[in-house]
């Protein structure tokens, strides 16, 4: 039993594992209150606690928090207006709002808090959002363009080359849900993963006596310089997927390339 | 060797079969969770999705807007007055300039003025000096002339005294006048 109990605490993949905390159904549906869903709502309440908490003075001189906030919304509105044009703008509040959202759950994940879990390291999060992503994608598009959307298969080239390119540019594009999704859940997984394996070196050799506790600095150096590099991926992975969002979405906006 | 390989595929089956046995599916791969995952998911998502593009980011889009409002206004003002002070500077280097010739021109003036009148001073001074020169060397001719004709007299005089005194008789006029001259 005890035994048991210290391996689940070593096992790196323990802590992907949902853990129900209130189980509900709605309508058949399984809605159980997981810690999964309390860490999406930490995220929802942070993220916008936080953009609504650090602008209440609406300062024209701003203070460190409105500063960061402030940082934040241009670095998303000059992405979007650098990829999409001003008339992309109207996407800003989605594309800002995915952004906040994985950046949050990304780095909430890396606080040593209460059945701490990191949201975006299951895999069915992170395709749900990615498929958000090419629906909207889709969807605009066929809205905007109608059949000319389909445009987007067809790349400027000789009409030889057509029968090769075309099934390339449809593969291409089915397979960006799958590698938006899988990039940032992968590097949510591993991060953790490295992590937990390096905290469990310092556990197991901190049991050796006097020379093994000697040597846990080894890992526990690399722990905290680990716990560095996932805050840096945390942020960059939130990036890269907004930012892949909006190269998506200039393909709805003008598909014929 | 080949009872040591079933024995070892025995083993290996063992080993995979015991956790496959006690363990659960992978937990990012476990389908049962999936469904509360993806009901939460939508929920906190959509929600975030309302809160932020109906209150939050307006919020600060209004605030970055009126900043830049601001500092565009004060860029130009700031233009303005610098507009401003460019044209006083102008108008004071005109009005300098202006000054400088007028003062020029005035001191030009005055001093053709001056030296007229210095001229006009000086012709009178030398005419007047020519003048008295003039009268002086006249007074002077006469006075000579005067004295040239004294020492004729006195000469006579003279010449006739010694004369007497040496001849002990007096000469007359004319002919002592015929000895001088």
């Amino acid at each position: 039993m005890a035994s048991e109990h210290g391996g689940n605490t070593l096992d790196p993949i323990h802590q992907f594992e949902i853990q129900n905390i209130y189980p509900m159904e709605i309508f058949g549906i399984d809605a159980s209150f997981t810690n999964s869903a309390l860490y999406m709502v930490l995220t929802l309440i942070l993220s916008a606690g936080f953009l609504i908490f650090s602008m209440r003075g609406r300062a024209l001189v701003p203070g460190r928090l409105q500063s960061v906030a402030e940082l934040v919304y241009e670095f998303i509105a000059n992405m979007v207006r650098q990829i999409l044009g001003s008339e992309g703008m109207k996407f800003f509040p989605f594309v800002f709002t995915l952004f906040i959202f994985v950046l949050f759950a990304n780095t909430l994940g890396l606080f040593p808090l209460p059945m701490v879990f990191t949201v975006t390291s299951a895999l069915i999060v992170t395709f749900a959002l990615a498929m958000l992503v090419m629906v909207v994608v889709v969807g605009y598009g066929l809205y905007k363009h109608g059949l000319g959307f389909f445009k987007l298969f067809l790349p400027d080239v000789p009409v030889i080359l057509l029968p090769i390119l075309v099934p390339i540019e449809i593969i291409s594009f089915l397979s960006r849900p799958i590698s938006l999704s899988l990039r940032l859940f992968a590097n949510m997984l591993a991060g953790h993963v490295a992590l937990k394996v390096f905290a469990g070196f310092i556990i197991s050799l901190g049991s050796l006596g006097t020379l093994g506790i000697l040597a846990t600095v080894m890992p526990f150096a690399i722990g905290v310089a680990l716990t560095a590099l996932e805050f840096l991926v945390a942020f960059l992975q939130a990036f890269v997927f907004a930012t892949l969002t909006c190269i998506y979405l200039r393909d709805a906006m003008h598909p014929s390339h | 060797m080949a009872e040591q390989q079933t024995e070892l595929h025995k083993e290996l089956d063992h080993s995979i079969e015991v956790p496959a046995a006690e363990k659960k599916v992978f937990p990012p791969f476990d389908q049962t969770t999936f469904e509360s995952q993806l009901v939460w998911l939508a929920l906190t998502f959509v929600l975030l999705y309302v809160v932020l593009s109906r209150m939050a980011l307006p919020r600060i889009g209004e605030v970055l807007e009126e900043r830049q409002d601001r500092i565009q206004r004060d860029m130009d003002e700031a233009n303005r007055l610098r507009e401003e002070t460019d044209k006083a500077i102008a108008t004071y280097e005109e009005a300098l300039a202006t000054a400088r010739k007028k003062a020029n021109e005035i001191a030009e003036e005055t001093r053709a003025d001056l030296k007229a009148e210095i001229a006009k001073e000086q012709q009178v001074v030398e005419d007047k000096i020519a003048a008295k020169t003039s009268q002086a060397e006249a007074s002077i001719t006469a006075a000579k002339e005067a004295a040239f004709s004294e020492v004729g007299k006195i000469a006579q005089a003279t010449t006739s005294t010694i004369v007497e005194k040496l001849l002990g008789t007096s000469v007359s006029e004319d002919e002592i006048n015929k000895a001088l001259n």
